[in-house]
């Protein structure tokens, strides 16, 4: 098996993913996700320069819809599917210090 | 090389990125109202909560507003598309906001400042707004140290249009100016209210400052400027930082900063130590927005006169100074054409753009006051019938009613401009009442005039025009 | 063809008043109460709800009221479509107990042509896999053989009408999650051209590769089913703005004159038994008077890694939106971000946050360009491939799955074991274009084989003559 990624970058890939995951488990993700890279290795060899990235099967231009007002959602029914709202609003616990 | 308060040999280099929210009935990308001040949590749908299956559709309207902007910044409309940055924050509910990244819709513009400075703006991209946390308790509603926060999502997925200029400004005066030209043109295109009080316009600030001559410093951004005052000040406070800290050796990190209304300074919000990794990514729900010449030059078409051609026009008109403050405030409130129609109607242009300064605040574009009825009142004042004070009362009056002959109102009140042979009469009163004030004004106290005046208009019982008296006081001084 | 009533023939029943709506509801009900158990089809019958709906359908038809093309007709729905009011889980423990306050355009579609709802079918979480082994509530079996898979991710729709429990049903196909596990329980499984089918209300894995469609007993009324859910949808950017293609009507038109593509740098992997139902196939097609050409996709050796790279990069961004804030489960913590971490690690099973991981990593600084940017470019190369071989060809052959249903934990162990399952259905994905699986006889264990069926953009029409030639000779 090569080294393509370490478990350094998965534990930080798992940060940024948001999910907390032990250290076995990010030893096991380590390896399939290494071995996954070297079989995705197959594409390195390919002459891409020239090819224009596909993002889109079908391509569309200028889908767009007039500024009418629509229907909202009943605030009561998607605060009471929240996990915890108050004052109608949705509840989340502080920020740890981190903000856009 | 301009006076930009800094120290000897420190030049002042700023960026702006200006966030507005534009004027539609809805959001950018679903049908919920972009409306202010709403119960919380009340314009939501699918598309703004983020939830399973829902898909954004582009809001034509604020297609076409962002398309103004773009237009009336000199810039160039080009086909654009859709990126996710993705991030986690409670208030963004797909954790990926939806914004033009290398592709936006308008680039290469600029935009004039009144005094003739050009500021580049490198583009002017469409986005979605966020929607809006509350921190409740720990200290004072802090993000940090706060027991929980409360989410309102009206305000997610509101047309948002970001502004970013070239650092072409460089002093916090220049600063000033283009976020109130900025405003003044986005209110006149329509595509916005612009306020920065209620945040439908919002500044963020990158600054940074140099030895002339020297490349271009770390810059600082500076966010939580809510008001064109404060982003002076902030720039202000900042680049004085940045230079004490450089002249003690030290070094600016890259970061962003947060201005404190309260203390006047800047603080550290974060350091870009662990760089944000946004994972931009063309947006697979959202196809490309191409506005083809046809659309483009049909927006152009109906682009109204700029505030800079207004003022000009205004100025010639009323004979004004095209840089005073009389001439920005009525074209931002949109009077000058009212100030056209006065003119028209054979009315004073000059003592029109005086009045509705004054005494218009509230009337907005379109005054209650008929054009003919101020074109009769200045004409008065003109021809010396009613002295100012006389025609301010006479107008507050018109205004009250909504119309008038204000010769007639003039009669009722028993107006008239006194001859000057009986203020003549007055001023040697008030000379001989206050022979001191005399004195002191005859030995070049300027400030003396005030108390003779004073007296003089209270004996003729405000009849007398304050104009003819202080004419006849200098005269009798010089004389 | 199983000997359980197709939907067309249920339609046209239930709309002279043949046979009543509850009667037909009663029988399937029936059956589901008598596997359901060992079959594990459903996430959530709705039997209450599908029997008030048939007596509502047959009191209109008593009033001589007009009813739709589906009149009758039990269907049933993959867990990931958005039902107002009734549960959707994605087979996520994230997600276990939400109801969406809104519909998915197909519901509606689908209640306006007065089809009844049994249930919501279980599924791969969030449709990641190719078994249906990675259901948070326990995996679906395949009817014909309860030690095998169904195949997945969509095995819960697939099994459900291959044990007669619904006429017909709706999957998602985004690499192959419609077709695989419709050739694995013998039935037929079709994944519509890219923005046929709107995907609003389609809780989305792959934005670019996602897509719904039918599962059936007979090629009819899969062309039946893609007419209804088919056609333009306003509330989907990327719906093609047209109307639905008719495909019920071009069904016995035959294949005469048509050119089908034998690819002949097929790659490698499929089981011998599988090659021989293929060839088959193509010899069926050749004396119904079709022609067969080579037809050669260079590129094709590619599409699994272009495929897991592009679809787990856009599911990381999809499934972010899982934070415990606005709807679904949450783990209470002190700070927002160990909320979140903490949420999202209980939510998720180890196959999404496999391919969250993957995605995060293929997109983020200094990596897209090497992954992400690369598999862009790549899913161009296979798309001028097939564009370059139907010049040739009006449709392609190929297996739909590399072998037949094979026993429960046979590929758990490594993930690229698995994701080898879907080789023959990724490419049509990444190209955005059509292709079917139709049950053509047997192989390994007599389990069925699926032969599937390639075409061009909006090419459901040439699809769907080959499907019903082959439908009649299998
Ligand atoms: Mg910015
Ligand atoms: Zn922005």
């Amino acid at each position: 098996m090569s080294e393509r990624l370490s478990a350094a970058d998965v534990a930080k890939v798992a940060r940024m993913a948001r999910l907390n995951i032990s250290a076995a488990d990010v030893e096991r993700y380590t390896q399939q996700l290494d071995g996954m890279l070297d079989h995705f290795a197959d594409i390195d060899n390919l002459q891409l320069a020239d090819v224009q990235p596909m993002t889109q099967p079908f391509p569309l231009v200028n889908v767009l819809r007039a500024d009418v007002e629509q229907p909202c959602l009943d605030r009561e029914e998607v605060l009471n599917a929240a996990p915890a709202a108050e004052q109608g609003r949705f509840r989340v616990p502080p920020s740890g210090g981190e903000d856009e | 090389m301009i006076d930009n308060g800094l120290p000897e040999g420190w030049e002042l280099v700023v960026g702006l990125e200006v966030h507005v929210e534009l004027a539609t009935k809805t959001k950018l990308f679903s049908g919920s109202p972009n409306r202010f001040g709403d119960e919380p949590n009340t314009n939501i749908d699918p598309v703004t909560l983020g939830l399973p299956g829902a898909l954004p559709v582009l809001n034509q309207h604020a297609v076409e507003l962002a398309m103004r902007i773009g237009l009336a910044l000199n810039c160039t409309v080009k086909p654009s598309t859709f990126h996710r940055k993705n991030y986690f924050y409670p208030d963004l509910s797909k954790a990926y906001q939806i914004t033009q990244y290398d592709e936006p819709l308008n680039v290469d513009g600029f935009l004039m400042l009144p005094g003739g400075v050009r500021i580049g703006v490198e583009r002017a991209h469409m986005e979605e707004d966020t929607g809006k946390s509350t921190h409740f308790g720990g200290a004072g509603g802090r993000i940090h140290g706060s027991d929980y926060s409360l989410i309102d999502f009206n305000r997610a997925g509101v047309p948002l249009v970001e502004i970013v200029s070239h650092p072409d400004v460089r002093t916090a005066e220049q600063a000033r100016q283009y976020v109130n030209e900025l405003r003044a043109i986005l209110v006149a295109v329509g595509a916005s209210d612009a306020k920065m009080e209620e945040g439908s316009m919002r500044c963020d600030a990158n600054v940074s400052v140099r030895k002339y001559g020297a490349e271009l410093g770390t810059r600082c951004e500076i966010k939580n400027v809510n008001s064109v005052r404060s982003l002076g000040k902030a720039i202000e406070y900042e680049a004085r930082r940045q230079i004490d800290v450089l002249e003690t050796g030290g070094t600016i990190r890259q970061e962003t900063r947060h201005w404190d209304e309260t203390d006047g300074r800047t603080h550290t919000l974060r350091a870009k130590v662990d760089a944000n990794d946004y994972r931009y990514f063309l947006e697979p729900d959202l196809v490309m927005l191409a506005p083809d010449a046809e659309w483009v030059e049909r927006v152009r078409a109906a682009l109204p006169v700029l505030p800079a051609a207004r003022r000009t026009n205004l100025a010639i008109l009323t004979g004004a100074e095209e840089d005073s403050e009389a001439i920005a405030v009525v074209v931002e409130r949109g009077q000058d054409t009212y100030i056209e129609e006065v003119k028209n109607s054979g009315g004073d242009a000059g003592r029109a753009l005086v009045w509705v300064q004054q005494s218009f605040a509230e009337e907005g574009n379109t005054p209650r006051l008929p054009a003919k009825d101020l074109a009769a009142l200045t004409v008065l004042e003109r021809d010396g019938k009613l002295t100012a004070t006389q025609a301010k009362t006479v107008l507050g009056d018109m205004l009250e009613a909504g119309g008038g002959d204000p010769a007639a109102i003039a009669a009722s009140k028993g107006f008239e401009a006194l001859d000057t042979s009986v203020i003549e009469g007055f001023v040697d009163e008030g000379i001989a009442a206050q022979p001191d004030a005399w004195a002191k004004y005859c030995a070049g106290e300027e400030k003396a005039m005030g108390a003779l005046v004073g007296t003089i208009m209270k004996l003729s019982k405000g009849k007398a025009d304050g104009k003819v008296v202080t004419a006849i006081l200098q005269q009798r001084r010089n004389g | 063809m199983s000997n359980f009533s197709t939907a067309t023939s249920i339609a046209h029943n239930v709309a002279s008043g043949a046979q009543s709506a509850a009667s037909v509801v009663e029988e399937h009900l029936q059956r589901i109460s008598q596997r359901e158990e060992e079959v594990h089809a459903f996430n959530l019958v709705t039997s209450a709800e599908a029997r008030e709906r048939a007596a509502d359908l047959d009191a209109r038809i008593a009033r001589g009221e007009n009813v739709g093309p589906l009149a009758g007709v039990p269907i049933a729905l993959k867990d990931n479509m958005c039902t107002r009011g009734i549960p959707t889980t994605c087979s996520s423990k994230i997600l276990e107990g939400w109801k969406p306050p809104y519909n998915a355009t197909v519901v509606d579609k689908l209640f306006a042509a007065d089809a009844v709802f049994v249930g919501k079918t279980n599924l791969d979480e969030f449709a990641m896999g190719s078994s249906t082994e990675n259901s948070a509530f326990g995996p679906t079996r395949n009817p014909l053989d309860t030690s095998r898979v169904p195949g997945g991710s969509s095995g819960g729709s697939a099994a459900a009408v291959a044990a007669g429990f619904a006429a017909v049903s709706l999957g998602s196909d985004t690499g192959g999650s419609i077709r695989q596990p419709a050739a694995l329980c013998g039935v037929v499984g079709v994944k519509p051209t890219y923005g046929l089918v709107s995907r609003y209300g389609l809780v989305a894995f792959a934005s670019s590769l996602d897509q719904i469609g039918p599962f059936s007993h007979s090629v009819a009324d899969a062309a039946l089913l893609t007419e209804v859910i088919a056609g333009h949808d306003p509330m989907d950017s990327t719906s093609i703005p047209k109307p639905a293609p008719s495909l019920v009507s071009v069904l016995g038109r035959g294949v005469e004159g048509m050119r089908i593509g034998r690819v002949a740098d097929l790659p490698e992997g499929a089981d011998a038994d599988v090659l021989a139902r293929l060839d088959a196939a193509f010899i069926a097609l050749e004396k119904a008077g079709a022609t067969i050409v080579d037809v050669k996709l260079p590129s094709l050796s590619y599409a699994l890694t272009a495929y897991y790279l592009i679809a787990p990069a856009e599911a990381s961004s999809n499934l972010a939106r899982y934070d415990g804030v606005r709807y679904g489960n949450r783990v209470a913590a002190n700070d927002m971000n160990n909320m979140y971490a903490d949420t999202r690690a209980a939510g998720f099973g180890d196959e999404v946050k496999r391919r969250i991981m993957l995605g995060t990593y293929a997109l983020s600084a200094g990596y897209y360009d090497a992954y992400y940017g690369k598999a862009l470019k790549v899913r161009r190369l296979i798309s001028n491939d097939f564009a370059a071989a139907y010049a040739n060809a009006d449709v392609i052959l190929t297996p739909t799955s590399p072998t037949v249903a094979f026993p429960f934990g046979a590929k758990t162990d490594d993930p690229l074991t698995m994701y080898l399952c879907d080789i023959f259905t990724i490419p049509t994905n990444l190209a955005g274009h059509p292709a079917m699986s139709v049950p053509f006889g047997t192989g390994q264990a007599n389990m069925p084989v699926g032969v599937q069926i390639l075409a061009p953009t909006l090419g459901e029409e040439a699809m769907f003559k080959v499907a019903a030639v082959l439908e009649s000779a299998a």
